[in-house]
């Protein structure tokens, strides 16, 4: 018998070119998915070295961070978000690679279209320019986020010259409490191990509460592994896996899915497989879970207070002070209660369709406060459809909420939908630093989505379990 | 090739704070660009706004510094390689810090930029040192491991495969990713998912 292996190893070895001086390895990227933001500066080096796209086949792209969502009309009226439009039309018809415009039907964050349209499957390497490109993981691909030399290595060579991480085995036992997301998984792993503590390190999510997960719960989950340090995270593949791949637009058919399907069952981790470190978080000790502070890592249960000064640890002291400061929280104060101005609902960690489900299944249940701007943002076309196809749509309009077209919107401020001075906004977006949703002193709560319109109803930070 | 990058040298600055996120460095405002040119002038605009004059990179102490140094987890959060562009062209060439986050590390590797780590109180001693006399030369050498400064000579940590990229001038890695030639459409072939999954 073949030594047991983890899913990592066994896609690492099989993507393996060759090891390179110094220990690095050259590891072949089946999948490079590229966007606005991250790619033309790329091009442009080829261009410069002479080079073309090596494997125009396994390269798509998409708009998204860019892309207004009110009106997606061309040209786009930031002339410079139009100029990098222009670009990766030009990038990508010069290359030969399918481009998702608005006009497609098939455009939205990259994150959110990957899954949606069969790209990313089991056992496969991906790269995209975009820190969440772990979010991938979630089917048992080893997803790794890049910066813009190396998406000109990958556009030229279809490979990255990468340290292998270690790997950490993270368990979560027994059952989550109703009103429990997976968002409020991914922050309390965050919150327990830190926000540098995957650094180094590729994480392995599982135990019975990530086995019980949908496939959307779980890419959010494997999403947020980067704010938890960790470059890569991933799921094992299971029939909840393959069931969600069964006739999308680029699952294999016929009787190249039974192959694939047999691949991808035999991807999976052996069950003796070795992790350099292995990590047990019990299921229902965890809250709806939102964060106070100006990283991720600084996070309570929704029914707890701030840790007094005193009761900080030492070398974190400075960043709590500071994050009391920039949030205008005192030590010792609950956050629950505290009036909100914005609410935004979507984003590549929670803007699929069973998102905004559970979002609607809140915002039924009254009206946005007076003073509270809410906004719901589909991550897709395709999640847009079919949202409004169930008249989702309807029922966040009817409760005082904007229904926005696909994009990253307030996630990250590159197109017009920011926060105005310090407001404060409930987002179920992934990242609370200084400055991230567009106001240098604009201030974010992170929250799952159905926390996020229970927020936007009571005009202030409530505990969704109230409301269900 | 690349450049070989066995030493820099040059005075320091001194960023206190962990965790220092690449939202920070750079606003994302600055990102709606098709090119790197001229976003040196934007490394840290908002924190600097904020701290009206106070902040390290406007620190006139500071000024014409080649080394930057840092606390815990720098570069955390996005993965856009604007960050470590803007501070290049601010005008550093090198980072010392407690830990850097990965991707940040990754992109200042392809820049040609060495980011080397130094244990706690060593980092505590030279970042003390440097705001005491910002005059001083400081040195990070890749050949010998060592960050030294009127501090002392400090071991320094730095990844082997980053070490001898930056030692060999092969940190531009699409130059010797190509060199793995038809190794890589065979590594291709041989994966399931390449070869046979087409519809049949």
């Amino acid at each position: 018998m073949p030594p047991a292996k983890s899913l990592f190893d066994k896609v690492w070895d099989a993507h393996t070119v060759r090891e390179l001086p110094g220990g690095q390895t050259q590891l072949f990227i089946g999948l490079h998915l590229i966007h606005e933001v991250t790619s033309p500066q790329a091009f442009a080096q080829l261009r410069e070295m002479g080079l073309r796209v090596r494997f125009p086949q396994r390269t798509f792209a998409t708009v998204d961070h860019i892309i207004p969502t009110d009106s997606q009309r061309r040209p786009l009226a930031d002339s410079l978000a139009e100029e990098m439009l222009v670009h990766l039309e030009r990038n990508c018809a010069e290359h030969g690679i399918q481009l998702w415009l608005p006009s497609s039907g098939k455009q939205g964050i990259v994150h959110v279209i990957g899954p949606e349209l069969g790209l990313t499957q089991p056992g496969t390497t991906i790269a995209c320019g975009d820190s969440h490109t772990s979010t991938h993981g979630a089917f048992g691909a080893v997803a790794f986020g890049i910066g813009t030399s190396q998406v000109r290595d990958v556009l030229a060579t279809q490979c990255l010259a990468l340290n292998k991480p270690r790997l950490r085995r993270i368990e979560v036992t027994g059952k989550l409490a109703a009103g429990v997301y997976a968002k409020d998984v991914i922050l309390h792993i965050i919150r327990r191990l830190g926000v540098n503590g995957g650094v180094g390190f590729a994480y392995e999510y599982g135990g019975p509460v990530i086995d019980a997960m949908s496939m959307e719960e779980r890419l959010t989950v494997c999403n947020m592994s980067i704010e938890g340090g960790a470059r890569v995270g991933y799921v094992n593949p299971d029939e909840i896996a393959i069931e969600y791949l069964r006739g999308r637009e680029f699952s294999p058919k016929g009787a190249a899915w039974e192959r694939a399907v047999r691949y991808w069952r035999g991807i999976a981790s052996d069950a003796a497989a070795h992790a350099d470190d292995r990590v047990e978080l019990a299921g229902h000790e965890i809250a709806p879970t939102i964060t106070w502070g100006i990283n991720p890592g600084q996070a309570l249960g929704v029914d707890e207070a701030l840790p007094q000064l005193t009761r900080v640890r030492d070398d974190e002291r400075a960043g709590f002070a500071e994050a009391c400061e920039f949030m205008g929280f005192a030590p010792g104060q609950k956050i629950a209660g505290t009036k909100i101005d914005v609410a935004f609902i979507g984003s590549c960690t929670n803007g699929r369709i069973s998102d905004l489900r559970e979002a609607a299944r809140v915002a039924r249940t009254g009206k946005v406060a007076a003073g509270v701007r809410a906004l719901v943002v589909p991550g897709s076309q395709q999640v847009a459809k079919q949202a409004e196809a169930e008249g989702l749509h309807e029922i966040f309009r009817s409760a005082g909420f904007e229904w926005r077209e696909a994009g990253c919107s307030m996630c990250l401020a590159m197109n017009p939908d920011k926060l105005q001075g310090r407001e404060l906004c409930a987002s179920s977006s992934n990242r609370n630093f200084k400055g991230r949703q567009g106001s240098p002193t604009g201030r974010t709560l992170l929250m799952s989505p159905a926390m996020v319109a229970a927020a936007a109803l009571a005009g202030k930070v409530v505990d969704v379990r109230e409301r269900l | 090739m690349a450049a070989v990058v066995e030493k820099v040298k040059g005075t320091a600055c001194v960023l206190r704070g962990d965790d220092i996120d690449t939202d920070r460095i750079i606003p994302a405002r600055y990102l709606r660009c098709v090119t790197f040119d001229g976003i040196g002038q934007y490394a840290f605009e908002d924190d600097r706004k904020q701290a009206k004059g106070n902040h390290p990179l406007d620190d006139a102490r500071f000024a014409g510094a080649g080394i930057l140094v840092v606390g815990r987890n720098f570069g955390c959060g996005s993965s856009r390689e604007h960050a470590p562009q803007s501070l290049m062209r601010f005008g550093f060439n090198a980072f010392v810090g407690a830990s850097f986050a990965e991707i940040f590390h990754g992109n200042c590797t392809a820049l040609g930029l060495p980011c080397v780590t130094l244990g706690e109180r060593d980092l505590a001693a030279l970042m003390d040192s440097v705001e005491l006399d910002p005059t001083q030369q400081v040195v990070v050498d890749l050949v010998a491991r060592t960050v030294s400064s009127r501090a002392g000579v400090m071991q320094a940590t730095i990844r082997d495969g980053t070490r001898q990229a930056l030692l060999e001038g092969s940190w531009n890695a699409t130059v010797v990713l190509i060199d793995a030639g038809a190794a890589i459409e065979r590594t291709a072939r041989a994966l399931p998912y390449v070869s046979g999954f087409q519809s049949s």
